[in-house]
């Protein structure tokens, strides 16, 4: 028989805090959580989820402003927020003043053939007489201005899909899917491989292209269902009564509510980025000249470093490679952490609490 | 304080609660000294509005609370139901029940005594699992939702029966889900469907359905029609009222919409910021509400027949528990307001001598503070003045 | 004790004369994203066959309980959802339903709504004068910054949030439900519609402060002469703030009529349930019970019962409300029903029932005139 109609009437309170949790639970529409007082929590009676304690969830966003020093306070409140957003200082700077430290020019070579770490040459030679301190140096700085660049790149790519379609819904929303289901279940990587290998042009550029096309679909989808839930809520209909243009309901009224998950996609894709990157020009897919960390350990496999036991070599680079991971992705838990506060390890001063009701 | 109407004899009172929500910046005080005495086969209403308390209140009573919600005060006395040397019929199955082998330790240290006493909030995590479900059972707010989406129903209510009955057999258990269905007016057949295969309303009646399953003698129901349409809210709340009759259960009921009340309670208690400010009959009440609050409350319904009239309500808005005014928490916006209102916090008493039952927490009818004791038409006048007003805004 | 406005006596009005918005056999059908294998496609029969007007200066309250169209109905004339069929008029001009976004800023700067859940109608991400700076740009009622704000005040002072300057600032988390509901109808007003549909304002918030913004509602349409459209499950509400009450069961309206007619005199037997089901404080002082003379629950739209949709429950049901949906009869005094009880169509003055022991043949009922 067909599904009975519910008896229920549309939307009451419980309707709303269903809503709230399904889209505002970890991902908060707001972007983050504000840790609610306990006025707020007792002021709407204090109710939650069924059978389970009545403090559950979520609670009130904040503004924008708000928002920001929100999220200060709590990255520093957070351990491992806090450690990772000081490596990621640490390699920012570097890249932004290592290279003035170095007084050689990487690619110069010398006859100190294979030399380990000495006075001399800070992180010892290559087979060809390469500074690999001078290389690390240079490197940090290409690996990471290629890294945040593609990445934003992505991101901004994988914004303007996500939310086109999840708004549109529709066809344009099936068509899109279809696009961003396709390049999800192809293999990111080795689609990478097989694109930059067959390019004419090698180097950074076309890296940071290959990546770009096939790393934006995992967060369209994820930002799609956002948007896909967002555009339910009434204030879209709000505004969409008010005769907002489409655009301007895209970028100003939804956008906003999501840029926890877009700040959360980012890092994710940096450090996807940093990592593939590294990874084709580890495989080949850099020029000759180029020097990042990729690179390096390309040469580095290519003149059998690690048979001949030189581990100043390709230590260094994959060091630095882990170690930025390590650091963004401990960023992205310490987001997660402050978006979804059942997350946290440690008990929280205040608790968050889910909005039962009207208050007057 | 005010004794029960029906029967003699008192299942539950609950003395000077106090539930705080603590926080950085704080506490919040959600229930405030409560205290009332609940007879056996009672229906109470608890009414109130945001952050009144009412909800809090009930969780207390059943332990639900978690933190950064804790019970900082008070008593919750349950008195039990004897089985053996209990006169009369017996409307609910107790002998059925093996209750004195799973409580245990439960039992007051008195033993052999009349009435035997529980105090709610000191039992152990294993005798708080006996009581739950076997005395007192609770139906949630967002009750539809508390249905496991892929659990037919009949496993669901064969679920409690397993954890509470081990003695019954898988066929008694089954027997007893459709027995159960049966006296809520769902057929039987309905055992093997899911819950997204019922209506809202049939989805209501599944979990009250659960709620009895072990019989209990306490039912507290937190706001189980707010999600309901009208007329289907109207055949819950006949069902309901037909069970508590029938079996001779007590209950409380909790609900912001005080007309409920009005035909379902037997007496009703209405809180505001965390305080009872009146409790009485419910026919009583509706005909002379004594405290402002209450006056306000029940003029804030349209009425279906009689005069069209302007209404407005009651000004202001309901309180911020993080700051309570002083004196009476209901000052800021009650019309009658004077002097001590602001500086003395008003305790329960008997609003009139001719009507001891009805309790009221006002200065009104304080002798000390006030001459006299306003009646509903002085109130009413003080109301309508407001609307008056109102309407030159 | 002051009575309500009384507003124009009812009297039998000539079509769209004075009628600021009208819709005129609504219907709207949901495509169920479903794949089929056979069969037609499968669609949610939200509304069929709707007509109403909305005057201005006058309140028409639409009530129904979930699944009966009513918010559809609001989405239609607001826009927001295309009617399958039907037409809607704004001064008696009909709309078309095409035309892009220039004609729908043209539109919807005369017909503004009201959102059911105030916390939900705002986003959370902007402040109160963001909110109302919008529609006041949009619609290019101020243009400088100093424009805005003098108008955003204006209008905070308007809804009686006061003071307006400590309110302007103030994100939706800092508001109340009800404040947050005042935010809500000033962001309608501030497109100066002729029109405001209002869905379910006041259901989500605290019953002591409903009837505040009920009446602040009320002195914004005579003041400003709005046409409003009111859209509540509640009928006691219904009566105490509309003139004019439009009754909805399942998509389908069923009775309407001016609010105290229709309340007091309720014809058709859906209606009677209604009334019969909220609660009614005089009963409960007479100490009478509530009796409900029906049954059962809404049924799905997707497959619907056919004619009447409330024959399955109905305690009158005769075999010819299965086979269609009667027309309107008119009951005089501006009140009317589809119920075959009264008549199909054509008038029922003396507003007598059709007896119901002798079913009616088709010829008898072909919109004759009925009296008995």
């Amino acid at each position: 028989m067909s599904k009975p109609v519910s008896s229920q009437r549309s939307p009451s309170p419980e309707d709303r805090d269903r809503k709230l949790t399904n889209t505002e639970v970890g991902l908060n529409g707001a972007g983050l959580v504000e840790m609610a007082d306990a006025a707020t929590v007792a002021s709407t009676d204090g109710m939650g989820t069924v059978g389970a304690s009545p403090i559950a969830g979520v609670g009130a966003p904040t503004g924008v402003t708000g928002r920001l020093r929100d999220v200060w306070r709590v990255m520093t409140a957070n351990r491992k927020a806090t450690f990772g957003i000081c490596m990621v200082a640490v390699f920012i700077l570097v890249a932004i003043i290592g290279p003035f430290f170095v007084h050689t020019d990487p690619n110069d070579l010398s006859s100190d053939i294979l030399q380990p770490p000495s006075a001399a040459h800070w992180l010892g030679t290559t087979q060809t007489g390469q500074d690999i301190f001078a290389q690390l140096m240079i490197g940090t700085r290409s690996s990471i201005v290629w890294g945040l660049v593609t990445g934003v790149a992505v991101t901004c790519l994988s914004v303007v899909i996500g939310l086109t379609a999840g708004y549109f819904g529709g066809a344009t929303d099936d068509i899109i899917s279809l696009f961003i289901n396709i390049f999800l279940v192809l293999p990111g990587l080795p689609l990478a491989i097989v694109i930059g290998s067959y390019s004419p042009v090698k180097g950074p550029v076309t890296v940071a292209v290959v990546l770009l096309i096939t790393s934006w679909s995992f967060n369209a989808r994820v930002l799609r269902s956002q948007t896909l839930s967002l555009r339910k809520r009434d204030f879209v209909e709000a505004a969409r009564a008010s005769g907002e243009t489409h655009l301007r309901i895209i970028f100003y009224e939804i956008l906003p509510n999501e840029i926890a998950l877009v700040v959360a996609g980012l890092i994710g894709t940096i450090v996807y980025v940093i990592l593939a990157a590294a990874t084709l020009d580890f495989l080949g897919l850099g020029t000759a000249t180029q020097v990042d960390w990729g690179t390096m350990l390309y040469w580095a496999q290519n003149n059998d470093a690690l048979l001949l036991g030189a581990w100043w070599w390709f230590v260094p680079p994959g060091l630095c490679i882990a170690l930025i991971g390590t650091a963004l992705a401990l960023i992205n838990y310490g987001i997660d952490e402050v978006a979804n506060p059942r997350l946290r390890s440690t008990k929280p001063k205040t608790n968050t609490m889910k909005i039962k009701k009207a208050v007057a | 304080m005010a004794t029960s109407v029906r029967t003699s004899d008192t299942l539950l009172e609950v003395k000077h609660i106090n539930v705080d929500y603590l926080a950085a910046n704080g506490t919040v005080h959600a229930v405030n000294k409560v205290s009332f005495k609940l007879g056996r086969g009672e229906i109470l209403g608890l009414a109130g509005e945001s952050g009144s308390g009412k909800s809090t209140l009930a969780y207390a009573i059943a332990r639900l609370l978690r933190p950064p919600a804790e019970i900082t005060g008070g008593e919750v006395l349950y008195y039990p139901r004897l089985h053996e040397g209990k006169e009369g019929q017996s409307l609910v199955t107790t002998t059925d029940f093996a209750r004195g082998a799973k409580r245990g330790s439960a039992k007051a240290s008195e033993n052999g005594h009349e009435n035997e006493v529980i105090d709610v909030l000191q039992l152990t995590p294993a005798e708080l699992r006996a009581f739950r479900w076997n005395e007192l059972s609770i139906v949630f707010q967002s009750a539809m939702n508390a249905l496991n989406p892929v659990m037919k129903i009949g496993t669901q209510i064969t679920d409690v029966l397993q954890t509470h009955r081990p003695d019954l057999g898988p066929d008694s258990r089954k027997q007893r889900a459709a027995e159960l269905l049966r006296l809520v007016g769902i057929s039987p057949d309905r055992l093997n469907s899911y819950p997204h295969e019922l209506s809202g309303g049939m989805r209501q009646r599944a979990i009250i359905a659960i709620a009895l399953a072990l019989r209990p003698e306490m039912i507290i129901m937190d706001e189980p029609t707010t999600a309901l349409d009208v007329v289907v809210q109207r055949e819950i709340l006949e069902l309901v009222s037909g069970l508590c009759r029938e079996f001779g259960m007590t209950m409380i009921f909790i609900t912001h919409d005080l007309s409920l009340l009005l035909e379902l309670a037997d007496r009703i208690a209405i809180m505001y910021a965390g305080k009872l400010v009146e409790m009485g009959a419910s026919k009583e009440l509706l005909m002379h509400p004594r405290h402002p609050y209450s006056y306000g409350l029940l003029n804030s319904f349209p009425t279906i027949h009689g005069p069209r009239r302007k209404m407005s309500g009651i000004p202001g808005y309901p309180p911020d528990l993080r700051a309570v005014p002083p004196g009476c928490p209901f000052n800021p916006r009650c019309p009658l307001v004077f002097g001590e209102c602001h500086t003395v916090v008003p305790e329960l008493r008997s609003a009139t001598p001719e009507n001891p039952e009805q309790i009221v927490a006002c200065h009104l009818y304080d002798p000390r503070f006030h001459e006299g004791i306003p009646s509903t038409a002085d109130i009413a006048a003080e109301y309508d003045k407001l609307a008056e007003r109102s309407t030159a805004r | 004790m002051s009575t309500q406005n009384s507003s124009t006596p009812v009297i039998d009005r000539p079509e769209s004369s004075g009628a600021i918005l009208e819709a005129e056999h609504l219907r709207k059908v949901f495509p169920v994203r479903q794949f089929r294998l056979f069969g037609p496609p499968l669609g949610v029969q939200a509304v069929e066959d709707a007509s109403l007007a909305l005057y201005p200066g006058r309140a028409t309250a639409l009530v129904g309980e979930s699944g009966s169209g009513k918010s559809t109905i609001a989405r239609m004339l607001a826009r927001l959802y295309d009617p399958t069929s039907g037409t809607i008029r704004f001064r008696g001009e009909p709309v078309k339903l095409s035309g892009g976004a220039r004609a729908m800023r043209a539109y919807r700067r005369h017909i503004q709504m009201v959102f059911q859940d105030p916390f939900s109608s705002l986003n959370p991400v902007h402040d109160v004068r963001y909110h109302l700076s919008r529609p006041l740009r949009l619609y290019g009622h101020a243009r400088t910054n100093a424009e805005v704000t003098q108008q955003v005040l204006e209008l905070l002072n308007r809804v009686s949030l006061s003071p307006a300057e400590q309110f302007i600032q103030k994100y939706p988390y800092q508001l109340s439900g009800g404040q947050r509901q005042r935010v809500a109808v000033a962001r309608a007003l501030a497109a100066r519609p002729e029109v405001l549909l209002a869905d379910e304002p006041v259901s989500m918030l605290d019953v002591s402060i409903r009837l505040d913004i009920l009446n602040l509602m009320l002195r914004l349409k005579d003041e400003e002469q709005l046409a409003l459209l009111f859209i509540t499950h509640d009928i006691a509400s219904a009566r105490y703030f509309a003139e004019e009450t439009l009754v909805m069961y399942a998509g389908q309206t069923v009775e309407g009529g001016p609010s105290d007619e229709v309340i007091q005199k309720p014809k058709h037997p859906y209606t009677q349930l209604l009334i019969s089901a909220a609660p009614d404080s005089d009963r409960i002082k007479e100490g009478k019970h509530a009796t409900l003379p029906a049954r059962g629950e809404i049924p799905s739209l997707i497959r619907p019962p056919s004619g009447c949709r409330f024959h399955p429950r109905c305690p009158h049901a005769m075999p010819i409300c299965k086979e269609r949906f009667p027309k309107r009869t008119d009951l005089g005094g501006g009140h009317w029903t589809n119920c075959f009880l009264y008549g199909d169509g054509g008038t029922n003055l003396e507003q007598s029932l059709i007896t119901v022991s002798k079913p009616p043949t088709k010829t008898e009922m072909s919109g004759q005139e009925k009296s008995e």
